[in-house]
């Protein structure tokens, strides 16, 4: 993005922190928590007041216009700065900038996911790349960035509840019994369950035994307590993982697994949908075992011998059933650096974009719908007793619950701490390094006071790398959007109180 | 147009659209002369681009492909016809009928001498190119007497995560570009003196805790001679234990975030002694950060159980 800066781009950072982003932006808007939807309508209404829209694309690829149009007269540039704070004239210079763009992307990360509304937050600005016709062009899209080397191909090969490998629906006959052909298996025609949902199911008593492969939930989930209580009084739980987690210690049985990226054969998948080798540098130490490996003995157990595996093997199988994936050998992969999806055979040279069938003429496939959002405020919700907002986050040199970060010495860290802007330090009374009690509605930590100029009043920042430290999700509340399955862990409702032990 | 926004049914694929082509300028060709060979390369090539076309091996200290050109090291210069002074291959672009000798006696000349000044002067005792340069050109720095003037001093120890030992400094100007606006945009350090003074520093020289510095380390992956060193190879060098010839170099993906940065692990009997990108690799041309750099220590260790 620097580069991009250095080249002319302007940058607009939309984010409640005024981060190390920020600081390099041409306009930082330093939005409340949780009030992205009506930043994003307005901007759509000032798109379409001031006659920004790109008609053309609209009319030949979109559906919808009009009830959106007419959904989003409400959200006035006024409206928006009392509901924001940020000022109604910054709005307009930013939907006009946007609109007014030959190129321009929009990239988010967990700021709009992690959200009781995180799918309605990402809608609202797929309207915005649909009204300037900013999708499927060179240079021009939406771009979620992914948080982890994986996290892409995870979902690509189907490790979610409703998906088999290559976003081929399992509730699709057709789909579901190519697998069931090549497999020589059934396979359940409803969708599984989310995580959030297993969360559910464990606390009403149907589900019992888990098998949790390289996460640590104990720590990762919002409102630690449920999840600790719940994982705690499971029936059966198997834990394969390179790392002796919080979630391994409660554990029946621990399955140590080799580090995929350094000690295997293998494939990720990254940010920008580019499928890349990981490769065995080292071997793994005594006692410790590929995941496939684990799987293939697991199978073995179970009465299904599938011979010995073969990491290339199973790739070929993959490209045999995921047609995006089918002009991927390991051979081209090594040639070419890593190939973008979908690549569909040998001579595909994968693609880098998405959606350029939108641009043809005539249109392929279905029409991009709008879709009008409504605007719901976080579910943890401020008062009186619970004034602050805290928002959690990631720090630069730390990773996830800090389980493989919190192992090589970066002269960066310091110990976890709440961070608070100056303003509000005084109006606590509280100095750097003094300790404060941090409360919700769900549990409480003890944590020292950081100052960051970067926050504003009202506003706190903690993370949850170093849980024993500081417990962040002890406090972050589990309010689920039901369309994603996730918490919103960026928004929850605080108390500070000094400790008498300073 | 439809008004009834129905979105498509996530059960049934989406058609395949037009593979997409990101926009190729055409460039034109441009026709010199080399070592007197002819070769042809695209507009805004520069000398060494060119050189490398024919197969033709300029030797370069502070260029490098990711870099901005800063001609400082002046071992990469070629006698072009009609110019007065050698000029620089790794920056001076290809002009139409330029006439270039990449290797003549006063080429030779002036390389020899930078490699004199350079090795008179600094430790390049881990700069892994300047034996095999030193003998192509005949450098001999002994000529310059016993007692030279040098750039030797301690090396600066003031972090886990590498060394900084300026004794083995060419001043190339790469880890200064490195960290500003070719890649980190960190701007922890510049250089600072003049002439035999000058010297690569953190603001006011304080010590790299202290800096603006976030432990990118792509400052390493550019630096030359070794002056700036992982900790881990620095200490194993120190022990008397750095073997190259007992280490394996493996390319994948970083195990952080979802760039896909491309990594090189270099193992020594099967323990990872470095990290290092490939400048080459279309992701991040060689540049990571702090996790992808640095983190891979939990790989060989494994605390104990902590309680809980």
């Amino acid at each position: 993005m620097l580069k991009a800066v250095r080249k002319g781009a302007k940058m607009y950072v939309i984010d409640p922190r005024r981060t190390t982003s920020a600081q390099w932006a041409d306009v930082w808007l330093g939005l409340d928590v949780g009030t992205d939807i009506i930043l994003a309508n307005a901007m759509g209404r000032e798109i379409i007041a001031a006659g920004l829209t790109n008609a053309r694309f609209i009319e030949h690829a979109t559906s919808g216009f009009e009830a959106y149009k007419k959904f989003v007269e409400k959200f006035t540039l006024e409206r928006a700065e009392r509901e924001t704070g940020v000022p109604a004239e910054v709005i307009r210079q930013t939907a006009h900038a946007y609109a007014r763009a030959e190129h321009a992307e929009l990239c988010w990360t967990l700021g709009i996911t992690e959200h009781h509304n995180a799918v309605d937050n990402v809608l609202a600005l797929i309207n915005l790349a649909l009204l300037t016709g900013h999708v499927g062009r060179y240079a021009s899209g939406i771009n979620p960035l992914r948080g982890q080397n994986n996290v892409q191909g995870g979902g690509d090969m189907g490790a979610l509840p409703d998906r088999l490998p290559g976003f081929q629906h399992v509730e699709n006959d057709e789909l579901r019994g190519k697998f069931e052909r090549a497999w020589g298996a059934k396979i359940d025609p409803k969708r599984g369950l989310r995580l959030s949902e297993m969360f559910d199911a464990m606390e009403r008593g149907e589900l019992t035994a888990l098998y949790v492969m390289g996460e640590n939930p104990v720590d990762s989930e919002a409102d630690r307590h449920r999840a600790r209580k719940l994982l705690g009084g499971l029936g059966f739980m198997v834990v394969q993982d390179m790392f002796y987690t919080e979630t391994a210690a409660l554990a029946d049985v621990i399955l140590p697994a080799a580090a995929g990226w350094c000690e295997s054969e293998g494939t990720v998948t990254s940010s920008e949908r580019r499928v890349q080798r990981v490769r065995a540098a080292v071997p793994p130490p005594p006692g410790v075992r590929d995941d496939v490996e684990i799987i293939f003995d697991l199978a073995r157990r179970l009465g299904h011998d599938w011979g010995k595996p073969n990491s290339e093997g199973l790739w070929n199988e993959l490209r045999q059933l995921s047609p995006i994936h089918g002009g991927m050998s390991y051979r081209r992969l090594e040639e070419l650096g890593g190939i973008q999806w979908p690549c569909y055979d040998e001579t595909h040279p994968g693609e880098i974009y998405l959606h350029g069938r939108l641009w043809a003429t005539p249109l392929i496939g279905p029409r991009a719908p709008f879709s009008a959002v409504e605007f719901a405020p976080p579910k943890d919700a401020l008062d009186a007793e619970y004034p602050m907002r805290l928002t959690t986050g990631r720090r630069l040199d730390s990773y996830n619950t800090g389980v493989q970060s919190g192992r090589y010495s970066s002269p960066l860290r310091q110990e976890e701490a709440l961070e608070l802007c100056p303003e509000d330090g005084a109006r606590y009374n509280v100095r750097e390094g003094e300790k404060v009690r941090v409360s919700s509605r769900r549990g409480s930590v003890i944590a020292p006071v950081r100052f960051d100029s970067g926050l504003r009043p009202g506003l706190a920042f903690l993370t949850f790398h170093a849980h024993d430290q500081v417990a962040t999700n002890d406090l972050t509340i589990d309010a689920i959007d039901p369309k994603s399955g996730t918490a919103e862990f960026k928004a929850t409702a605080i108390r500070i109180e000094k400790c008498q032990e300073n | 147009m439809s008004e009834s926004a129905q979105a498509p049914s996530p059960l049934i694929p989406l058609p395949r659209g037009p593979v997409p082509q990101a926009p190729a300028r055409a460039r034109a060709m441009i026709e010199i002369k080399m070592d007197g060979r002819t070769v042809s390369v695209p507009e805004g090539s520069t000398i060494i681009d060119a050189a490398r076309q024919l197969g033709i091996d300029i030797p370069t200290l502070c260029f490098l492909e990711s870099l901005t050109p800063v001609n400082v090291c002046r071992i990469c210069v070629v006698e072009l016809e009609g110019s007065r002074t050698l000029v620089p291959a790794c920056s001076r672009k290809a002009e139409p009928g330029m006439v270039i000798q990449t290797d003549s006696e006063r080429v030779r000349l002036s390389r020899r001498m930078v490699l004199e000044f350079l090795a008179s002067s600094v430790n390049v005792s881990t700069a892994p190119m300047f034996a095999e340069y030193m003998k192509r050109y005949g450098a001999r720095p002994e000529r310059f007497g016993a007692s030279p003037a040098t750039v030797a001093q301690m090396p600066k120890i003031d972090n886990d995560l590498y060394v900084r030992d300026y004794a083995k400094c060419i001043l190339c100007y790469k880890c200064v570009e490195a960290c500003g606006t070719d890649a980190q945009n960190t701007f922890a350090i510049a250089v600072a003196g003049r002439g035999f003074s000058a010297h690569i520093a953190t603001e006011y020289d304080v010590p790299l805790p202290d800096s603006a510095c976030v432990y990118c380390g792509n400052c390493i992956g550019v630096c030359p001679t070794g002056a700036l060193m992982f900790k881990s190879e620095y200490d194993l060098r120190l022990a008397g234990q750095w073997n190259e010839s007992r280490q394996t170099r493996t390319d994948t993906i970083c195990p952080y975030c979802g760039v896909g940065c491309d990594l090189t692990v270099h193992a020594q009997d099967g323990k990872i002694v470095r990290v290092t990108s490939p400048v080459d690799h279309s992701v991040t041309h060689g540049n990571l950060c702090i996790k992808g750099r640095f983190g891979w220590q939990f790989v060989e260790i494994q605390p104990a159980p902590k309680k809980s």
